[in-house]
């Protein structure tokens, strides 16, 4: 094999730990009760449609969409709405939620519960965004961006390739190398659907390296399908970020504030794909997602299949129970996740993982004084300056930090990973995202 | 030789007396006039250039005085809360008005959430600044309300009237506060507010900002608001109103009876400056002669769940008064 492919700027490669890569996929069982939260996607929280008392089957429409870039929420168990109230979400913020307790499992009649692979595409182009969009999903590799509006260039744009992320290039995580193995010819048929939607001839599907296994057996698949390459990449963090992507497997850049479209591509997820599949073929709402929990300190490394709105407790127990020297549970993988605050909050539509760190590995160096070895500039893929940056929003200069193109930063964490003297880069580089788009918010009020 | 030096020095000379020329005829044909009463009234003002009257800068706060006061006659609605009255009665006197005493006012930190009272139940590690912590998650005790204790506000404070407190995790104010509004705006919950000085510098006020209902806001905290209306009960001048399981008292209203405070099972409501307990203590008519109209009671009562509200608020008021 010859010089595999990656981006250009930047980048790290934390150690991988993929403990959980050969755990097949497990059927989690359905808890006692579920609590669904009613914001899990970018953009406008879901408005619920039901309320306290209602019998809801699993499947059926539980919140609508609360504006354009929004979704619908389907009910991922059958039962009865004890309360719509606040509870305590990842973030130890109370936000909205619908609680449901479980009766039975029964599911909406319009669900096609075979395990037949439908690969005939029946609906128009217009037909699968509808669909898509009223099944509520959104980008499962973790940003949430609601699926159907990506699907719906603005005018005068025209995408040209479809570009499938199956690199999953945060440590630790398994779940979209799982469902590559175990649900390959799904996802190729959610692809195809995908290419229909968007009047796109060619895809590419981007593999990083360390999943030997899922590029051949799509490499194997794809050989029938014209238009569909896999692409296998070096191992590389932040490969999974759209832009960077795009970059690795088509050497195009996408420019500053802009989104793929402009260089003609649409990046779709693994999961979100076969979650199409399920939408379009069989009429199946987004109302599970499979969900890695894992951990140096986690007995069985496993990959679930669970229900929105189960609680992370449910499941570590699951897989073993947490052991005593677990610091930190983390949703999501080890460079972009968020420390949880309480084991109860539920999961959600962009939980991709469940990761316990042990005592040693999961605390901060102490923050010593930068010693300008500009380790952060190298590894920032955005071609950024993380230390002037969070000199910026230390001293309060947000004008600067916007001239600095801080919007670029996509948080993924090199910097901070790379850094000799442990300073929370990421920390300040949020800081003055938050303060840069505020008043980027404000001017464009008062334009407005 | 002498010729050279001559010149030099007639033709050096002779340019300078041509620009001197230029420069005379330009300064006066160009001259700005400045109104002298600005220089007299950025004099008087302390030069802290702090920007708690809402100008910025000293020298702009007093162009806006002089300004007002050759238009409207008055110079209601501007006030220098570092300079207090004494400045203000100077800047009257400067520009011949007459200028209302105000009260003066203090910060107070409105979360009593101590490591005590309310114990780490998750460990932050990051940035120290309170935005940050505010926008990842809901702080160390649980409560979603409370003080992030990274000091936002200290550093905000220009007049070292603000320090932490080490044992409890909370900012403290002391008397060197000017009232500026600086920690007020520089806080991303909105805890601190600026509350009337009363006589001998006492106060009275609820220290929580928690808007749970009781039950949870109890669990993470035992000195929270839990909204049982018992001090509404107690207060016989309408000063405490609810909002959100919250209870709120109106300085202008309050008469610092100290009634509310025996009563609220929490200990949520503070008396500071006061001797220990005696049965009665003496009441300010003097000062309560203003009465909000209710409709701003609700106002006030929802700047908890506005921050960027509390500043409007802040100049209505004044301006009523």
């Amino acid at each position: 094999m010859g010089i595999l492919k990656t981006f250009a700027l930047g980048g790290v490669h934390p150690e991988e730990n993929k403990l959980s890569s050969q755990a097949a996929i497990e059927v989690l069982p359905i808890p006692k009760q579920v609590v669904v939260p009613l914001g899990q996607n970018l953009g406008a929280p879901s408005k619920p449609v039901v309320k306290k008392g209602d019998k809801v089957k699993t499947g059926q429409r539980i919140a609508e969409a609360g504006g354009f870039i929004s979704a619908n929420i389907h009910s991922p168990v059958s039962g009865t709405v004890l309360k719509i109230d606040s509870s305590i979400d990842s973030t130890g913020y109370k936000r909205p939620c619908i609680f449901i307790s479980v009766e039975g499992d029964d599911w909406d009649e319009s669900i096609d519960r075979t395990d037949k692979i439908e690969t005939n595409i029946l609906l128009t182009p217009d037909e699968i965004v509808s669909r898509i969009k009223s099944s509520g999903i959104v980008g499962l590799g973790g940003a949430t961006f609601p699926t159907s509006v990506k699907l719906m260039p603005p005018p005068g744009k025209k995408a040209e390739y479809l570009v499938i992320n199956g690199v999953e290039c945060e440590p630790y995580l398994t779940s979209d190398h799982r469902i590559m193995l175990e649900k390959g010819r799904e996802i190729m048929v959610g692809i195809q659907i995908l290419m229909k939607a968007l009047h796109v001839e060619k895809a590419i599907i981007g593999i990083e390296n360390n999943k030997k296994d899922a590029i051949n057996h799509l490499t194997e698949l794809s050989r029938s399908l014209p238009g569909i390459q896999v692409v296998s990449l070096k191992v590389q963090y932040p490969q999974g970020g759209e832009k960077q992507l795009i970059k690795a497997v088509l050497n195009r850049e996408v420019p500053s504030g802009k989104l793929p479209i402009e260089v003609g591509c649409v990046v779709q997820n693994v999961g979100t794909a076969f979650a199409v599949y399920e939408a379009v073929q069989k009429n199946k709402p987004l109302f599970e997602r499979v969900v890695t929990v894992t951990g140096k300190g986690v007995k069985k490394p496993s990959n679930f299949l669970v229900r929105i709105g189960t609680s992370v407790q449910e499941l570590i127990e699951a897989a073993g129970g947490i052991s005593e020297t677990t610091a930190k549970v983390i949703s999501g993988g080890p460079m972009m996740g968020k420390a949880l605050t309480s084991l109860e909050a539920p999961v959600v539509k962009g939980t991709s993982g469940i990761l316990l760190m042990d005592d040693g590995e999961s605390h901060r160096k102490v923050e010593n004084p930068c010693i300008r070895c500009s380790k952060c500039t190298y590894a920032c893929p955005m071609g950024l300056e993380p230390f002037l940056l969070i000199k910026t929003a230390k001293l309060g200069n947000y004008e600067m930090a916007e001239k600095e193109m801080i919007m670029d930063c996509i948080e993924c964490g090199s910097c901070q990973f790379t850094c000799p003297s442990g300073i929370p880069l990421l920390d300040y580089l949020r800081l003055g995202k938050i303060k840069v788009g505020q008043s980027i918010r404000n001017r464009n009020l008062k334009k407005a | 030789m002498d010729n050279i030096i001559i010149i030099a020095v007639s033709a050096l000379g002779g340019l300078g007396l041509i620009a001197a020329i230029i420069l005379y005829y330009i300064a006066s044909k160009f001259k700005v006039f400045e109104d002298p009463k600005i220089d007299e009234v950025a004099e008087a003002l302390p030069s802290a250039n702090c920007g708690g009257c809402g100008s910025p800068g000293c020298r702009a706060f007093a162009e806006a005085t002089v300004k007002s006061a050759k238009e409207n006659k008055s110079i209601e609605g501007l006030n220098c809360p570092v300079g207090g009255n004494e400045v203000m009665q100077a800047v009257g006197k400067i520009l011949g008005l007459e200028v209302e005493a105000k009260d003066p006012m203090i910060a107070v930190v409105r979360c009593n959430g101590s490591f005590a009272h309310s114990p780490a139940k998750v460990k932050y590690e990051g940035a120290t600044s309170c935005t940050f912590a505010h926008a990842l998650y809901g702080g160390e005790g649980g409560c979603q309300f409370g003080c992030l204790g990274l000091a936002d506000c200290v550093a905000s404070c220009e007049f070292d009237a603000l320090h932490m407190n080490p044992e409890t995790g909370l900012p403290e104010v002391n008397d060197k506060c000017t009232a500026c509004n600086a920690c007020v705006l520089a806080c991303p919950r909105g805890i601190i507010e600026l509350r009337k000085r009363c006589p001998k510098d006492k106060r009275i006020f609820v220290s929580c900002v928690n808007m749970d209902k009781g039950a949870p806001a109890k669990k993470n905290c035992e000195v929270a608001c839990i909204g049982c209306s018992l001090c509404v009960k107690a207060c016989a001048f309408d000063a405490i109103t609810i909002t959100s399981f919250l209870a709120y008292i109106d300085f202008q209203k309050c008469t610092l009876c100290r009634k509310c405070v025996e009563v609220c099972p929490t200990n949520a409501i503070h008396e500071i400056n006061f001797k220990p307990r005696k049965p009665k203590v003496e009441t300010d008519a003097s000062e309560k002669s203003v009465s909000l109209k209710p409709a701003e009671d609700k106002g006030l009562s929802n700047k908890m769940a506005l921050p960027e509200l509390v500043e409007t608020k802040e100049e209505i008021k004044e301006t009523k008064e």
